[in-house]
């Protein structure tokens, strides 16, 4: 089968793969088997960033409010919470919570067990990481009315304070147990999620068993899951050999026409603007990196229309936008977008615009050093078509490939001209996205050093903002400012496809891979 | 009476002297093959922006995973870059990495050799017993571990630290050899004779075991080449040598082209053979020195 017919063949996959499910009546009962490649560092949700934690952890807990739904459709609803409202002032939040339900010790789950679980992110104990504490800083005070009720007052407005309620790191614990021991959580798995934690074997597997006493009555439908913990190289061997049913990362565009071609209509594929970027950092602190004319020269020089479906052919990067992923509703109307240095459709114009621009800030013939990550996927390859975009307008580049620990060291001692690097976040979220382009002042992650504080005046604006409309409108003009001034410039937006046995029903991909690996809807058609 | 000289009368006798070269062809024509390859390889380095049809790193997504075709004699990769001129390129790479490494390895093994076999005694020993830790690692696990340990260091488009890596594990080996070879030539007279002229150690090892041991040298070196190419290939296909997106043989074969190699087998099979034939080539004119140079096997 050639490489096109592959490819269409996986699309049109991918375009039938969510119609039957759908219509299909649940079965009951059978026992996932999943990849996971990686290994969780802790089994600790508050304390790591990481997939790996997530995938085998998230389906024995539960969380204030999730994500749900594919990946154009994504949507806030309450787990633990049945409703929730927001003050006028987007200073308060109040939560009605489910009653009767229960953990796996069987103690009843109480507006107790949030506030000690939010007040363990917001000031971990010591010997406790909580790697999201940034994010919670605008909690100011958690009040419980009653068992069932829960207030957050906040010190300032955060208008993505929804969102990291339905953050799928923010795992509920049992008060009792943190009293006990606030370090419980990397010590043992127990929640009130819909599967009971069994046994971690680590660098072999993780088994979950369903939870009797799950609130929602009919769910989960799974019996459990096993979870293998193996190299990525090894996802589509395993597939094939039917030892796994399901990775839910994601697989490259090879490995998915390979999974096709070998196995069939065995295979659903899904697939989706991810959101997780390629981002090139200029080191504003060098010269001539501070000259907003190289800078745009640059990010002009980059035909990202052209480049976006070939890469995807044979990449994991592929789609054009800004500072949101693709189709986001953050994001800027493609319209407006291709009005912008580096993303107008005439590739031509924009490369002499480039050299113009270049010779004017008197290095016609620039040389720089792009540092990246040795991560063949998909950084190699942004790397390589960087420097071919860059070569065209007369850019000489060396391509420093480091180990990822050296390229953190290069970044954050600002020993680079210019620096691959992604943002990825669990949800659209304009302070999540714009976090690590912002000031040196404001940001401890804004590694292109720059000093620009409109960028942060603007940013603080639009968490301030509690009317949607208007937020909007203020992210939008933070958007289109920081593109212009090319600090850090969007390369291209990850493509996730993942690839599942056909029998995985009830499971739809998320824009995300932190998200929506609960399992409660998961079932088995066998 | 004809005016006839005592060197006319000997003339038929005396053996015409035959051009090296040509006797080098009619007694090692495998040699001569592997020396025809090498110089090929070494015209396409040279030539390499001139031969090559198209930029090595020119990605064309107008041609992805094309096959062999008289646009791209050898097919093009997932980015649409041109094999045939990736490989021309890569010639350059090869060459360059294998023979700088190649010539520091030797050279500094024949000292180390010359040395340990000249002086004897405790040096000898210290130095032997050096050699023996080196020669007791695998060589691509001391390369790599030294590529792990230095890092990269770019001068002149070429990781120095990469041709040390690759040098390293061919300096034992070298310095036995060259140790042997000292240890019969410091019994000769003439060395006797420079030592009672009381020439300094240095300028007897340098200025007269060093060049007698120069044959042994050249077929080590030939014979190294072709290692180095082997190795810089193998670690850059393990992703420690030369990186993307230099064109580099290793680095064809390595990465996601294992991801291609059903659709597009070419990405694959030239680099491979690229790499089999240099190597090939290396040891055949090795081989051929060695007999064509090496006294006893001309008995």
């Amino acid at each position: 089968m050639s490489f096109k017919s592959i490819t269409v063949v996986a699309a049109l996959g991918a375009v039938a793969v969510s119609m039957p499910a759908l219509a299909q009546t649940p079965k009951k009962g059978g026992t996932l088997q999943f990849a996971v490649v990686a290994e969780p560092p802790t089994t600790d949700c508050h304390g790591t960033t990481t997939f790996a934690m997530v995938h085998p952890v998230a389906p024995q807990y539960s969380t204030l409010l999730k994500l749900t739904g594919p990946h154009d459709n994504i949507k806030v609803v309450g787990d633990l919470a049945e409703s929730w409202e927001q003050s006028a002032d987007g200073l308060t939040y109040t939560f009605k919570l489910r009653k009767g339900v229960k953990f796996h010790d069987g103690s009843d789950f109480t507006s107790a067990d949030i506030k000690a679980t939010y007040e363990r992110i917001i000031n971990p104990p010591e010997g406790v990481v909580s790697a999201r504490k940034a994010v919670h800083s605008d909690i100011g005070e958690i009040l419980t009315p009653d068992a069932h009720t829960v207030v957050f007052k906040m010190k300032q407005v955060n208008a993505s304070m929804v969102l990291h309620f339905a953050s799928p790191f923010n795992c509920v614990y049992s008060a009792a147990e943190l009293a006990k021991d606030p370090t419980y959580p990397s010590k043992k798995v127990m929640g009130t999620g819909a599967f009971q934690f069994v046994e971690y074997v680590k660098g072999s597997h993780w088994v979950g068993k369903k939870f009797d006493g799950y609130f929602l009555k009919d769910r989960p439908y799974l019996d459990g899951f096993k979870a293998f913990f193996v190299k990525s190289e090894a996802v589509v061997l395993g597939m094939r050999g039917g030892q796994f049913d399901a990775e839910f990362r994601g697989r490259t565009p090879a490995e998915r026409d390979q999974l096709v071609s070998t196995m069939g209509d065995q295979v659903t594929v899904q697939e989706g603007p991810w959101i997780t970027n390629i981002l090139l950092s200029f080191n504003t602190s060098k010269k001539p990196f501070d000259d907003e004319r190289v800078r745009r020269a640059l990010t002009l020089a980059i035909d990202r229309w052209g480049g976006s479906e070939s890469l995807g052919k044979v990449t994991l990067i592929k789609g054009v936008s800004g500072v949101f992923r693709p189709g986001a509703s953050w994001s800027l109307p493609v319209s407006e977008l291709e009005k912008i240095p580096g993303f107008w459709r005439d590739a031509n114009k924009s490369r002499e615009e480039a050299k113009r621009l270049l010779k004017e800030a008197g290095v016609p013939n620039l040389k720089l050093k792009l540092l990246n990550r040795t991560i063949a996927q998909p950084f190699t390859p942004a790397g390589i078509y960087a420097i071919d975009q860059w070569r065209r307008i007369g850019v000489e580049t060396e391509h420093v490939q480091v180990e990822t620990k050296l390229w953190f060291d290069g970044m954050a001692n600002g020993n680079f001209d210019v620096a691959v690097q992604n943002i990825s976040d669990f949800a659209d979220d304009p302070n999540a996205q714009f976090n690590t382009l912002l000031s040196t002042k404001a940001s401890s992650i804004a590694y292109s050093r720059h000093t620009d504080t409109r960028i942060d005046d603007l940013y603080k604006k639009q968490s301030g903002t509690v009317d949607p409309v208007e937020r909007m409108k203020i992210v939008n003009e933070l958007e289109r400012y920081t593109l212009e001034k090319a600090y850090n410039i969007p390369l291209l937006w990850y493509q996730r496809i993942v690839v599942n046995h056909k029998k995985v029903k009830g499971w739809e991909l998320p824009p995300s891979h932190f998200a929506g690996q609960t399992l409660v809807d998961v079932w088995l058609d066998q | 009476m004809a005016d006839v000289t005592a060197g006319d009368a000997f003339a038929d006798k005396i053996p015409k002297r035959t051009n090296p070269i040509v006797k080098f062809i009619v007694a090692q024509p495998l040699g001569f093959v592997g020396f025809l390859i090498v110089l090929l390889y070494f015209v396409l380095a040279v030539g390499a922006q001139w031969i090559a049809p198209y930029h090595p790193e020119e990605v064309d997504f107008g041609a992805m995973l094309t096959g062999p075709s008289p646009e791209h004699l050898f097919g093009t990769d997932q980015y649409g870059r041109d094999v045939f001129s990736r490989l021309v390129y890569g010639a350059r790479t090869a060459l360059a990495v294998g023979m700088l490494s190649a010539i520091v390895g030797c050279t500094l093994g024949a000292i180390l050799g010359a040395t340990s076999g000249y002086f004897g005694g405790i040096i000898d020993n210290v130095i032997q017993r050096l050699v023996d830790i080196m020669l007791s690692f695998p060589i691509i696990v001391l390369a790599m571990v030294v590529v792990a340990v230095l890092g990269r260091n770019m001068i002149a488009g070429i990781d120095a630290n990469l041709i040390v890596a690759i040098a390293l594990p061919m300096v034992p080996k070298m310095a036995r050899i060259a140790r042997s070879s000292t240890l019969s030539i410091a019994q000769m007279p003439f060395i006797d004779a420079a030592r009672a002229a009381g020439y300094s150690h240095a300028r007897i090892v340098l200025r007269h075991i060093l060049p007698n041991i120069v044959a042994p040298y050249l077929i080590m070196l030939t014979a190294f080449i072709a290692q180095a190419i082997l190795l810089e290939a193998s670690l850059s296909f393990l992703g420690l040598g030369v990186t993307e997106p230099t064109a580099a043989w290793g680095l064809m074969l390595s990465g996601s082209s294992a991801d291609f190699y059903q659709a597009a087998p070419w990405m694959i099979l030239f680099p491979g053979l690229a790499i089999t034939l240099a190597v090939f080539a290396f040891n055949l004119l090795g081989d051929s020195l060695r007999d064509w140079l090496d006294p006893k096997m001309k008995v």
